[in-house]
């Protein structure tokens, strides 16, 4: 029974509570949300061609490649395998048009890693949403490039032929307000139209962020409190001003704004931390995204609207904090 | 009183792996006396008993061997026959070494001293509260803040329901529920006696999902006592804290920096009650722990009662040992128990049970920097900013973390859990109260 032939068998550990932990991980979750984008890889091929692979397989490998650049300068250990630079990547290859030029490519991914993430400290310090940052970047550059869109491989009718963003946007007053959309939310839903790689189908993004939501890596207080917004500001707006505002139905299945939704807004570092904010966060984010959509000189708004809201969560965070369990309210 | 059948919960927490079907269905089992009893002055919040017995002097069972210093503290008595071998500085389970006196029991066991009986029909509130001070009762619930004091609030503080804390949230552990089980009518007996002595005519036995036979032995033992209602709690870690069970039991919350007694609830453990029934209706001192040895790192997992005094490692024994991959032994459960480095230290009266975590138990996850997902923020039980509070802490700005709340932290754990960080969370957060606290005493006025 003493010490000496207790320690002989067994190294007992001396740790802090708590002494159990669940299986999450940081690395896991990131991992997970690769998984989740599964779907959407599948769609910008079916509807775009295994073309757009060769954007995916750079943007990727750009992330990686300037993430172990900085640490190695930094003579910090690599963190390839945190799945974060990867993430980064495949969501920046996702927002890009079908049939991007390469090298344009890797400058986005570059300018995601380097200054939207490891500028400011790496992961968990950086304000604004990474792959954002770098299609801002391209958007700012090379805005030619960044608007002309492809046909999807199955054309069928005239909608598939125009983003439908920019057919919205573009149409005169009368032509707006007599929009017929309902013919085309089939096509919608699928991903059958002009659009980004990745974003084009709705269905695929509804999958994966049910999948996020039921692990626990989505808090599903912001794509909700998004689609909410969407349907109440787009709604009302709708409702008053129908030659400048489409209706709530179009703004969910248009442009970004359910990728943005579940991969972009709800980015752990980028995001609120608290509840309250994460609400504050996502109807600010549908009141901003419809308002950038029906008002402002583009047709889409998801990519502005977030970062924009990105540099508002520390503000959020502070005018959120939640009251102390007792305390009288 | 049957209770409420709706199930009654509070916001945040999380749900840990239970891990209660290794102990669940074994019966208490009685330990023989240990070779060796090390019994601590310091076996409850306050100032340590002070020792009335030297080296060499004879002892009884049941014997009283250090008397009460202080108003916070209570008597500690011999809990085996036998002589006194020395009075030392020793390995204690929280830690640190404490002054206690070590026994070498006789080798014929004997009955233990008895104090004299009380009719619990006619004892009054004085006398209950006095046999428990006498009996050294301390709250079975791991703080071990003596009962007696519990019992008795300051004047003009209005309570009205004694509570009985039959969560028994943290994972593992099933001696509670073994208790609810085997010794049902006495649980309730107990209860009656402790409404008698704090003067309350409300009483409730709060008990989680998890347990439904608890739940109907205990609903059955209280048909005839319609002052008493068994409350169903959802199962959710730490619904078996103090603030947690008042708040999901009555909707009342405590204040920070206040007690039960603010709000009017006086909470006790299932094993305070049984205590103080012993003490009250037979008459026995508190010389003995029930508790649940378990986990995936012992060959024999049990529920037992042993003497306090015994070396964790002779009660490790006693369950057939530690298996080739254990690889923590820690006193308490898993979310708040302390990990042991000295299995020579004994176990204590609030000892509620011994976990020995194997290697396939732990979660060995990388460390990475806060990925601010707001996850410890959601489970938080007392709505605090545990991330927050970490960083702050680290930083060294004790003023914001004082304002952040950080002594409001009970050190549940909840935050650390969830964490995909693998961030040291309540490591950080108990050195940010500690300093906290220490600024909040100097700066009162001399």
């Amino acid at each position: 029974m003493t010490k000496e032939t207790l320690n002989s068998q067994h190294k007992l550990e001396l740790t802090a509570t708590p002494h159990v932990r669940t299986t999450m991980s940081t690395q896991r979750a990131m991992w997970f949300v690769v998984a989740s984008l599964l779907p959407c890889l599948i769609s910008a091929v079916v509807f775009f061609g295994t073309a757009q692979l060769a954007i995916i397989a750079v943007s990727v490998g750009v992330a990686v490649l300037s993430e172990a650049l900085v640490k190695k300068i930094r003579k910090q250990d690599l963190s390839v395998n945190d799945g974060s630079a990867v993430i980064t990547g495949l969501l920046l290859a996702l927002i890009l048009p079908p049939n991007f030029n390469l090298f344009f490519t890797g400058i986005g991914s570059a300018v995601a890693i380097l200054i939207g993430k490891e500028l400011f400290g790496g992961l968990g310090y950086n304000i604004f949403n990474p792959a954002l940052v770098g299609r801002a970047f391209l958007q700012g550059a090379f805005p030619v490039q960044m608007t002309t869109w492809h046909n999807p491989e199955y054309v069928v009718d005239s909608l598939t032929q125009a983003s439908p963003l920019a057919l919205f946007k573009f149409a005169d007053a009368t032509q707006k307000a007599g929009f017929d959309f309902t013919s085309y939310l089939d096509d919608m839903l699928i991903g059958n139209i002009q659009g980004s790689l990745g974003e084009t189908s709705g269905l695929a993004i509804i999958i994966a962020g049910v999948f996020l939501i039921a692990m626990g890596i989505v808090n599903w207080r912001i794509p909700v409190s998004m689609i909410l917004g969407v349907i109440i500001f787009a709604g009302i707006l709708h409702l008053i001003d129908p030659a400048r505002v489409a209706c709530p139905g179009y703004h969910l299945l248009a442009g970004g704004f359910l990728f943005g939704a579940v991969f972009m807004a709800t980015d752990w570092v980028t995001s609120p931390l608290t509840s309250k904010g994460m609400w504050i966060f996502g109807l600010s984010l549908a009141f901003l995204i419809v308002a950038i959509r029906s008002y402002g000189g583009l047709p889409e708004g998801v990519m502005y609207a977030i970062l924009i809201m990105n540099g508002a969560v520390p503000l959020i965070n502070r005018y959120t904090r939640p009251e102390i369990f007792g305390v009288k309210k | 009183m049957a209770g409420n059948n709706s199930k009654r919960t509070f916001k945040g927490g999380a749900h840990p792996f239970e891990g209660k079907e290794l102990t669940e269905h074994l019966k208490l089992e009685v330990m023989p006396n240990p070779q060796t009893v090390i019994v601590p002055l310091s076996q409850h919040i306050g100032k340590p008993a002070k020792p009335l017995v030297k080296k060499k002097s004879e002892v009884k069972a049941g014997e009283v061997i250090a008397e009460a210093q202080g108003f916070v503290s209570i008597p500690i008595h011999s809990p085996v026959a036998g002589t006194v071998t020395k009075v030392q500085m020793g390995p204690h389970a929280s830690g640190f070494p404490r002054e206690e006196i070590v026994i070498k029991p006789a080798e014929e066991d004997s009955e233990p001293v008895l104090m004299e009986h009380l009719n619990p029909e006619t004892a009054s509130a004085e006398q209950i509260k006095d046999r428990v001070r006498e009996a050294g009762i301390v709250g079975q619930g791991g703080a071990a803040f003596p009962t007696f004091i519990k019992l008795s609030p300051p004047e003009g503080k209005k309570i009205d329901y004694v509570m009985l804390n039959g969560a028994e949230c943290e994972p593992y552990l099933t001696r509670d529920y073994r208790l609810m089980l085997e010794r049902t009518d006495d649980v309730v007996q107990g209860l009656s006696l402790l409404m008698k002595a704090a003067g309350v005519d409300r009483g409730c036995i709060g008990i989680e999902d998890n347990k439904p036979e608890a739940i109907a032995a205990m609903r059955k033992a209280v048909e005839k006592h319609s002052s008493i209602s068994v409350e169903v709690l959802k199962t959710k870690y730490p619904q078996g804290a103090e603030k947690m069970l008042i708040k999901a039991i009555t909707g009342r919350e405590v204040p920070p920096g206040k007690l039960p007694l603010d709000v009017g609830v006086i909470v006790q453990n299932i094993g305070t009650s049984l205590a103080v029934f012993d003490a009250v209706v037979k008459g026995e001192p508190l010389i003995s722990a029930a508790l649940t040895v378990t986990g995936g790192g012992i060959k024999e997992p049990k529920n037992l009662i042993v003497k306090v005094g015994t070396p964790l490692q002779e009660v490790l024994d006693y369950c057939g040992g530690l298996t080739s991959d254990a690889v923590k032994v820690i006193a308490g459960g898993p979310m708040m128990g302390v990990a042991q480095y000295d299995l020579t230290a004994p176990v204590m009266k609030a000892t509620s049970g011994i976990l020995v975590l194997s290697e396939e138990e732990i979660t060995r996850k990388a460390e990475t920097p806060c990925v601010r997902c707001g996850k410890c923020i959601d489970v938080c039980p007392l709505n605090l900013m545990p991330t927050k509070l970490a960083r702050l802490s680290q930083l060294e700005r004790y003023e914001d973390a004082e304002d952040f709340g950080v002594t409001v932290c009970m050190e549940c754990g909840t935050c650390a859990f969830v964490c995909p960080a693998n961030l040291p969370l309540v490591t950080w957060i108990r050195l940010g109260k500690a300093q906290v606290m220490a600024m909040q005493r100097n700066r009162k006025p001399a």
